[in-house]
C-alpha cells in the first residue's frame, strides 16, 4: 500500500500535470453528472412538481378556498402553536445542554450525549405511544386522576375541576413535538463548541467576567450562526412531524390535527386538490427552510473567515 | 373594573339563557366520514328549531378499534358511532365510560343503519370474480384491511368464515378456506378507507373486501368506468353500533343532546341520510325507496352463526385467536 501511494505521487510529481492526473475521462464525468441530476429530478423534483400540479389542478379558486377552509385554518394554528412552543424550550434546552457538555467536565456526560440522541434513535411511533401510556386515561395521569389518596390532593382537585387532558388534546401534541425534535439543537451546536474550545471563555474568567457575562459576550456570539441554523432544523421537523403526533392526536377535526395529519384526512376523503394545496404549504415550508439555511450557511462561512 | 367584570357576566349569563353554544365529539370508524359531515348539518339544525341551542359536532375518524382504544385511552367522545358491537363493549370492559348493557338502550341493537360486505374489482372484472370461493384462486391478490385495528376487516372475516361454513359444512373446513384467503392479501392497511384508496389510488389489488357503502363511495368518486361491485351470493349483516359515552357526557354536561343526537338518526331525516350515503336503513319504506342501491343477498347474522360479537370477537381476533394464527402462519 505504501509503496503504491509513493509510486502515484512520484509519476504526480514527475509527468503529468496535477490537473490531468486528478480529472476523469469525460464520459465518466458526464456519466456521474448525469445520473446525480437524473436522480435529483426523480426523487426530488418530480414528486415537488406533483405537488403543486395537483394542488393547482382545479384552478387557483379551489387552492385558496382550500387554504382559508376551517379545520385547514385550525391545522395551520396549531402547526405554528406547537412549533412556537417547542422550538423556543429547544433552543434554551439545547444551548443549556451544549454548554454543560463542552465547557465542563462532569460524571455522566456520556450518559447526557445518549439521552440527548435518543428521540433520533426512537421511532417516532413509539415516542407518541410512550406519551399515551404515561398521560392516557389508562396510564400514570389516568390513575393519578381517579387516585382516592394521590399526592398533592390540590394538584388533582385542580385538574380534575380544570378537566384537564394531555393527550388527545393540544398539550399532548405540543409535548410529542417537543420530543421528537429535542436533539436538533444540540446535537448542532456540540460539535461546534468543542471545535471551538473553551479558550476564549478561560481568558473572560481571568478579565474577571461573570458567568452570565461570559456567555452572552463570548459563548453566544461564537454560536449564533450553529445556534440558527439548529433552530431552522429544529422548526421544520416541528412542523412536519406525523408519526407520534398522529399517535397522540386523536384526530378531531378542527381541534387536534396539525398540517401533515389534515393532509392524510383529506386525501382519505378523496378530497385530493385540498390535500395537495395542505401538501404544499409544508413544500412551500421546507423551500423557505432550505433558503434559510444556505443563507445562514453562507453567512456562517464569512462570519468564520473574518 | 369590578363593574365592568359585572357587567360582562351578566351579558354572558342572559346571552347563556337564551340560547347555548354546545360542542359535541363523535368518535366514528372510518367509511362514515361523509354520511355524517351530511347527517350533522341536519341534526344542528333540527337540534336548533327545537331547542334554539346552536350544536357543533366534531367529528374524528379512524379504524374502528382504534378508536375504542383511543376513546380508552382518554379521547372525549361524547357518542361512539363504531363499526361493530365488540368495540363499543371494549370500552364498557377497559374504561366502564358506559354500562354494560348499552346495547339495549336503542332500537336494533343500537344500529340505526346496517350495511353488508361486498367485493369492489376493477372495470370489466378481469379475474372474473363472482363469489367468495374465487377469492382464493391462486394469483388473486386482495385487498383487506387489518382486523385488529379496522371494524370492517372484521366483517369482512367473518362474512368469508360464514360463506365457507355454509358451503363446507365445519369450521376446520372454514378456518382452511380463510386461512387461503389471507394468503391471498399482500397488504393489510389499519383502517377501511385506507385499503380503499390503496385499491383505488394505488392500483394494488385485484378485488377489495369492502363494506357495501365504502364500495358505493369509491365507484360514485371515480365513475363507474373505473370499478364495478360484485355481490356475492352469501354475506353478513353487518351492524355498526353507536352509543353515548355516559361519563364524558356527564362531565361536559352533554347527556340530553348526545342522546338526541343518536336517535335522530332514527327519524326519517336520518334513515334518508343514511340511504343516501349507501347505508341500509331501518326504516322499510326508505329502505323501499333506495332498493336500487341496495342488491337482495342472503344475509347472515353474526349471532345466529358466530353467538354474538363477545364470542366472535374471543375465538377470531383476541390475541392468540384464529386469526392470529392463521396470519402468522402465512
Amino acid at each position: 500500500m505504501a509503496t503504491t501511494v509513493t509510486h502515484l505521487k512520484a509519476q504526480l510529481g514527475a509527468a503529468a500535470p496535477v490537473s490531468r492526473a486528478t480529472r476523469d475521462a469525460p464520459w465518466v464525468r458526464w456519466l456521474l453528472t448525469a445520473v446525480a441530476l437524473l436522480f435529483l429530478a426523480g426523487f426530488l423534483v418530480l414528486p415537488l412538481a406533483a405537488v403543486f400540479t395537483e394542488a393547482l389542478r382545479k384552478g387557483v379558486g379551489v387552492y385558496f378556498r382550500a387554504l382559508i377552509d376551517h379545520d385547514a385554518l385550525a391545522a395551520i394554528r396549531l402547526t405554528l402553536l406547537a412549533a412556537a412552543i417547542s422550538v423556543p424550550a429547544n433552543v434554551v434546552f439545547g444551548v443549556a445542554a451544549a454548554w454543560a457538555i463542552t465547557k465542563f467536565q462532569f460524571r455522566g456526560k456520556n450518559v447526557l450525549i445518549t439521552l440527548i440522541d435518543l428521540p433520533f434513535a426512537v421511532s417516532p411511533v413509539i415516542s407518541g405511544l410512550i406519551y399515551v401510556l404515561v398521560f392516557g386515561l389508562q396510564g400514570w395521569y389516568g390513575h393519578y386522576l381517579n387516585a382516592e389518596h394521590p399526592w398533592f390532593p390540590a394538584l388533582q382537585a385542580w385538574l380534575v375541576a380544570k378537566d384537564f387532558t394531555i393527550i388527545f388534546a393540544v398539550p399532548g401534541i405540543v409535548l410529542a413535538t417537543t420530543f421528537v425534535t429535542f436533539p436538533f439543537v444540540a446535537r448542532e451546536l456540540i460539535p461546534l463548541m468543542q471545535a471551538q474550545g473553551s479558550d476564549e471563555e478561560y481568558a473572560a474568567v481571568t478579565l474577571g467576567a461573570s458567568g452570565w457575562q461570559i456567555f452572552r459576550r463570548v459563548t453566544l456570539p461564537n454560536i449564533k450562526w450553529g445556534l440558527f441554523y439548529g433552530v431552522i432544523l429544529c422548526n421544520a421537523r416541528a412542523m412536519g412531524e406525523f408519526g407520534a403526533v398522529s399517535v397522540v392526536s386523536g384526530h378531531i377535526r378542527g381541534e387536534t390535527n396539525t398540517i401533515p395529519l389534515h393532509v392524510e384526512i383529506l386525501y382519505n376523503e378523496y378530497n385530493f386538490a385540498a390535500a395537495f394545496a395542505m401538501a404544499s404549504l409544508l413544500a412551500l415550508l421546507a423551500i423557505f427552510t432550505l433558503v434559510l439555511k444556505s443563507f445562514v450557511e453562507w453567512r456562517y462561512a464569512t462570519s468564520h473567515k473574518g | 373594573m369590578k363593574l365592568i367584570t359585572t357587567l360582562l357576566a351578566a351579558v354572558a349569563l342572559t346571552s347563556a339563557a337564551l340560547s347555548k353554544d354546545v360542542e359535541l365529539l363523535n368518535v366514528s370508524y372510518d367509511p362514515t366520514r361523509e354520511l355524517y359531515v351530511d347527517y350533522n348539518t341536519a341534526f344542528a339544525a333540527y337540534w336548533k328549531a327545537k331547542t334554539g341551542d346552536t350544536v357543533t359536532i366534531k367529528q374524528s375518524h379512524g379504524g374502528s378499534g382504534k378508536q375504542a382504544r383511543s376513546v380508552i385511552d382518554g379521547l372525549k367522545a361524547d357518542v361512539v358511532t363504531l363499526a361493530l358491537a365488540a368495540d363499543v363493549d371494549a370500552i364498557y370492559e377497559n374504561a366502564k365510560l358506559l354500562p354494560k348493557d348499552w346495547q339495549k338502550r336503542l332500537p336494533d341493537n343500537s344500529a340505526p343503519y346496517t350495511s353488508t360486505i361486498v367485493f369492489l374489482v376493477r372495470k370489466g372484472n378481469p379475474q372474473n370474480i363472482k363469489d367468495w370461493d374465487d377469492l382464493v384462486k391462486k394469483g388473486v391478490s386482495i385487498v383487506t384491511p387489518n382486523p385488529k385495528t379496522s371494524g370492517g376487516a372484521r366483517w369482512n372475516y367473518l362474512a368469508a368464515w360464514g360463506y365457507a361454513l355454509k358451503k363446507y359444512g365445519s369450521d376446520d373446513k372454514a378456518k382452511e378456506f380463510v386461512a387461503k384467503l389471507y394468503k391471498n392479501v399482500p397488504v393489510l392497511d389499519s383502517g377501511a378507507r385506507g385499503a380503499t384508496t390503496t385499491f383505488v389510488q394505488r392500483g394494488i389489488g385485484d378485488v377489495a373486501i369492502s363494506w357495501e357503502n365504502e364500495a358505493y363511495l369509491a365507484v360514485k368518486e371515480f365513475g363507474a368506468d373505473k370499478f364495478e361491485i360484485i355481490v356475492p351470493s352469501v354475506s353478513i349483516l353487518a351492524e355498526p353500533t353507536l352509543s353515548v359515552v355516559d361519563k364524558v357526557a356527564k362531565k361536559k354536561g352533554t347527556t340530553e343532546v348526545a342522546k338526541a343526537y343518536l336517535e335522530y338518526l332514527y327519524s326519517d331525516e336520518g334513515q334518508e341520510i343514511a340511504a343516501r350515503n349507501f347505508y341500509r336503513p331501518r326504516n322499510e319504506q326508505i329502505l323501499a325507496k333506495y332498493s336500487a342501491n341496495f342488491a337482495k343477498i342472503d344475509l347472515f347474522t353474526i349471532d345466529g352463526v358466530f353467538g354474538g360479537w363477545t364470542n366472535a370477537q374471543k375465538t377470531h381476533f383476541a390475541d392468540g385467536g384464529i386469526f392470529d394464527e392463521i396470519y402468522l402462519k402465512k
